[in-house]
């Protein structure tokens, strides 16, 4: 809508089919390594032995039904909406901070998020027992990174608009603020706590069941349906807040659902999965320079190869030292920063985005 | 619904049989379960069981606190012993889903604790006489190490690390403290519960006779900077160079080899300095 005005032919450099058709090519990825993630594990069982003797009718042996489908099925499914939500959130993150180094955490989300997984873990102790159950942490996760980004919104936002850069600057002051506090918990925190807030920091989906799919899904499918609405706002935004509002975008309602949706989407992500790193950066930097910069392409894009990287680290994650396993967050930084590294230098041309 | 329900019951009908794939999480639960004789119905173990050197060729399942449901499963387990803690519980509940019998030890730092484990996980593998038989072995040594161990009792610091140059000391309620009192010594720290760092005229405050720390396999002894430490230079156990190094699990993992470990650690406090 912005980049191409009545009358002005389409340019060659035109990037638009290029972009359908990575889209076709990561749906197709994305259906390649969930295939891929029901058939690969520690355990041996195989989903088509499985899959035939249901039709069969035949007895499916106690085990096996467990590994596919309350293990490998619900961790499939964790994977490709927490992988989806996190590369989503940090492309809507970029377009409107206009900073390609932006991500989710810059509104408050993870910050927050972290503050109420350490509050669970060293301070579930104190709640009655078995009122949470083992749904604390990630309820508290995901209440605290709601929390603050509201806070943070609150706070940048006077006279009915919301100013960008108190909002980047204020979500350093409440990041130290719960750096501060998580610090005291991890104080008090006794070894056995300390190890737990070690590995949760690192992120993994192995704690995917279908309870917790149920309460963090919807959320995340919300954001994930919300977030392509947003891209000519953020095409637009690419001008200049001022510019967008002359060429009729609603600036302030475009702020407003953003973040909303990135906090939505990045605090259920979290709390279910842990820190996860990486995804949210690397993943809308790779679709534009693959692809080109144009929100409508890279949201959904985003999305797509969200879901399929997080899937693939899963799978390498719990194959590569079986039977015991990885936390995701190191592989998705092993796998992803050398090689984020080597496409910044191979494509040092383009690095003014 | 009906279908694992009946194959639930029939393998809670089944234990008539001992069960014999068993995997061990929990250092001193690995050991107990060797020294019962019983260390080749194990199937697998956690990262820390490494003692004795016989299981550490079984697979490994990962982290006691961070067990992987499935990598467990994969081993075609058949019961599961596990120390107080284990987990996460998901991973539990998805093993009590696929009816893999879970049976968790508790733990504790002193006599009473150490001859419970051993009486728990002898239940578990069905082996009640030997469990019984261990359980006054260790008894009486854990007896006859305490009366060697008795006489004017030092004071102890066990230091967990100094990373950074910041001491982190054991409180009350570890298993540092817990042995330190079984070898007949005082533990010098006892205004907090569990590790914690330690400002440095907090440890002078404390004043140890003796420190005391982990000993890794092929880490370069680092006694000499302890004692050099500023901090811990001002304290009774730098001038008399009263340090003690012992390997971690054997300190600290209250199972069957505890006696021995208390035996040694007297001896050492008693040595130490002098």
């Amino acid at each position: 809508m912005v980049a191409i005005s009545p009358g002005i032919p389409a340019p060659d450099w035109d990037r638009r089919p290029l972009a359908r058709r990575t889209t076709l090519a990561l749906a197709m990825a994305l259906a390649a390594v969930a295939v891929l993630s029901l058939a690969v594990g520690a355990a041996g069982t195989s989903p088509w032995g499985v899959f035939a003797d249901l039709l069969a009718g035949r007895e499916v042996a106690l085990v096996d039904r467990v590994v596919l489908f309350e293990i490998r099925l619900p961790r499939l499914a964790m994977g490709a909406l927490v992988g989806a939500s996190l590369a989503v959130s940090g492309a809507v993150m970029q377009g409107l901070f206009r900073n390609p180094l932006a991500d989710p955490g810059l509104v408050g989300v993870s910050a927050g998020a972290g503050l109420g997984a350490i509050s669970a873990i060293v301070l579930g102790g104190l709640l009655p027992a078995g009122l949470l159950g083992f749904h604390a942490v990630p309820v508290a996760a995901f209440l605290g990174g709601w929390a603050s980004t509201l806070v943070l919104y609150g706070i940048a936002t006077r006279r009915g608009r919301t100013s960008v850069a108190t909002m980047l600057l204020g979500g350093i002051a409440l990041g130290a603020l719960a750096g501060a506090l998580s610090g005291i918990l991890v104080y008090m925190a006794d070894d056995d706590q300390l190890r737990d807030l070690t590995f949760w920091g690192l992120g993994s989906l192995a704690g995917a069941t279908w309870a917790k799919l149920a309460a963090a899904a919807p959320l995340m499918l919300l954001a994930l349906i919300a977030a392509p609405m947003l891209a000519r706002g953020l095409n637009g935004l690419a001008l200049g807040e001022t510019a967008a509002f002359h060429i009729g975008i609603p600036v302030q309602r475009l702020k407003t659902v953003a973040i909303l949706t990135v906090a939505g989407a990045t605090g259920a992500a979290v709390a279910v999965s842990g820190g996860i790193g990486f995804v949210g950066i690397v993943v809308p930097h790779l679709l534009r320079l693959a692809t080109g910069p144009d929100h409508r392409a890279l949201l959904v894009n985003a999305a797509l190869l969200g879901a399929t990287l997080l899937i693939l680290a899963d799978i390498i994650a719990r194959v590569v030292i079986a039977p015991a396993e990885l936390p995701i967050g190191i592989v998705t930084a092993v796998l992803g920063g050398p090689f984020f590294l080597w496409i910044l230098l191979r494509k040092r041309g383009v690095l003014d985005l | 619904m009906i279908r694992p329900l009946f194959a639930a019951l029939a393998l809670a009908a089944l234990p008539a049989q001992a069960a014999d794939r068993v995997v061990s999480v929990g250092g001193s639960i690995t050991e107990i379960v060797v020294a019962l004789g019983q260390g080749d119905r194990l199937v697998a173990r956690d990262t820390t069981s490494t003692y004795p050197e016989t299981v550490s060729d079984l697979p490994d399942v990962g982290y006691v606190r961070r067990l992987s449901p499935e990598g467990v499963l994969s081993v075609d387990p058949d019961l599961i012993l596990a120390e107080e803690g284990a987990g996460p519980p998901e991973t539990v509940a998805l093993l009590q889903a696929a009816a893999i019998p879970f049976v968790q030890i508790p733990d504790g730092y002193d006599r009473a604790a150490v001859l419970a484990k051993i009486a728990a996980v002898a239940r578990a593998l069905d082996v009640p006489e030997r469990g019984a038989a261990l359980a006054a072995d260790v008894g009486a040594a854990l007896d006859a190490a305490a009366k060697a161990a008795e006489g004017p009792a030092r004071r102890v610091m066990f230091v967990m690390s100094v990373q950074g140059g910041r001491i982190l000391a054991a409180g009350r309620d570890t298993a540092a403290d817990g042995i330190i009192r079984l070898a007949g010594g005082e533990n010098a720290v006892t205004e907090f519960e569990g590790y914690k760092p330690l400002t440095d005229e907090a440890v002078t405050r404390a004043a140890p006779e003796v420190i005391l720390m982990m000993a890794r396999e092929g880490a370069d002894d680092i006694s000499a900077q302890v004692l050099a430490h500023p901090a811990i230079r001002t304290t009774p156990a730098a001038e008399a160079r009263a340090l003690v190094r012992m390997d971690g699990l054997y300190l600290l993992g209250f199972g069957p080899r505890t006696a021995q470990a208390v035996r040694d650690l007297s001896d050492a406090l008693a040595k130490a300095g002098s």
